[in-house]
């Protein structure tokens, strides 16, 4: 595993800096444009989850390697309120902002791995892994 | 006690400045100041240093100090070089005074301390707040501009609008969206709006969503709103993040929009017959004569 980057969320700008450097680290390690714009879009959603509901989190990316394959993991924790109840949120349409409620069910389809741990008042973190093809 | 500080340093000054300016020219190389003449690097320096005399000679004197602040933001010095060389002053003056004296006890010694600081001080605060001003200066000017050019709206044929979206939209911006988008539709009398993503760097569900409801509220006031410039990428993670774009017509390139636009509104564009024809058929007429 190589060294890790992270980036703060506090700002909204903030989610237009994780989303450049995930681009970039994705680019860097050979994934195709349409991946990048993947990889790019899951990160925005993300990061505007961190904004959005539990004011700042940060966002870190890895790039990680086993025998067969290369790819980049994202990784999104903040400390804020927490989902109350993940199926619920991981649902098509659903939404507490009156958003569009495809941002996580999204990230999961636009990821090649997808998974969420979330406890009500702890916070919230969220692991995603992309594939180089 | 003060005072006699003050005399010996003022009295020496040629001595703390050859110090100074010996130790100021270590930090040159390698630095951010790597890339300036060295003529120039010396005249700045010994400008720098009579200011902060001239400073400490008048208690604080603003006067100089500004006018150094303004030609230094102006030429565009770091920062740094501003707190290196005051930190610097602070250190070779403090040496040199506890040098001079034959007697060092503490109370002294932390009385050297107080003393230098007390003349350094207002001059780091001076210059600081004047570079973080010009800053501030400069982002609220660029935020400005930044905002004339974030939601422009282009009639290009009566009843048709376009614009063009370039860079990336957040809530600030799609509201300026919105509502230059419907102050425009009202003004300029368009039937069809043509709103142009090609700039947009990433589509996600929120920029997505503020796209519908601006759609939307065309709608509702007798436009039709043409998405144009979706890229391939974008078309395959919009499909991914399920997001339903059917309400209104989306087309991959400006010009495809248009050319529906036109259909929309019962236009069609057509080739003038070129002039040699015309030529052409004028000599024909004069023949037939």
């Amino acid at each position: 595993m190589t060294t890790q980057s992270c980036v703060m969320i506090q700002k909204e700008w903030d989610i237009v800096a994780a989303r450049q450097l995930g681009r970039e680290i994705a680019k860097k390690i050979g994934v195709g444009t349409v991946d990048q714009a993947r990889i790019a879009t899951a990160v925005s959603e993300i990061a505007r989850n961190i904004y959005l509901y539990a004011g700042k989190g940060k966002v870190c990316f890895d790039v990680i390697e086993t025998i067969d394959q290369k790819g980049i993991l994202i990784t999104a924790e903040d400390s804020g309120p927490g989902i109350d109840d993940l199926s619920m949120a991981m649902e098509d349409g659903f939404s507490t902002s009156g958003g569009l409620g495809a941002g996580l069910p999204g990230v999961k389809r636009l990821m090649d791995e997808f998974d969420i741990k979330s406890e009500v008042g702890q916070g919230t973190q969220i692991k995603v892994i992309k594939w180089v093809r | 006690m003060d005072r006699n500080l003050k005399r010996i340093a003022l009295d020496n000054s040629d001595s703390i400045v050859k110090m100074w300016m010996s130790e100021i020219n270590t930090i040159k190389d390698g630095n951010y100041t790597a890339t300036i003449s060295d003529d120039l690097f010396e005249s700045t320096n010994r400008e720098f240093v009579n200011v902060i005399f001239t400073s400490i000679k008048d208690q604080g004197s603003s006067k100089a100090v500004e006018d150094f602040s303004e030609k230094i933001i102006n030429l565009g010095w770091p920062l740094s070089y501003i707190t290196d060389g005051l930190q610097i002053f602070r250190r070779v003056t403090i040496e040199y005074i506890l040098t001079k004296t034959e007697k060092v006890d503490s109370n002294y010694f932390s009385q050297v301390l107080e003393s230098v600081d007390l003349w350094v001080e207002p001059i780091i605060r001076k210059l600081v707040n004047e570079y973080s001003g010009s800053w501030e200066h400069i982002v609220s000017l660029q935020r400005v501009a930044l905002q004339e050019l974030s939601a422009p709206l282009i009639p290009v044929l009566e009843g048709i609008t376009i614009m063009p979206l370039i860079g990336t939209v957040d809530t600030d911006r799609a509201k300026l969206i919105m509502e230059n988008l419907l102050e425009g539709v009202m003004q300029h009398n368009s039937e069809v709006v043509l709103i142009d993503i090609t700039g947009v760097p990433v589509v996600d569900t929120m920029v997505a969503h503020h796209i519908i409801q601006a759609a939307e509220a065309v709608r509702l006031i007798g436009a039709t709103c043409i998405l144009v410039g979706i890229r391939p990428e974008i078309a395959q993670t919009i499909v991914n993040l399920g997001i339903d774009l059917g309400k209104f017509p989306t087309k991959s390139s400006l010009k495809k929009g248009f050319t529906t636009a036109l259909e929309l509104m019962n236009k069609k564009i057509i080739d003038l017959e070129s002039k040699e024809e015309n030529i052409s058929k004028m000599l024909d007429s004069i023949k037939g004569e």
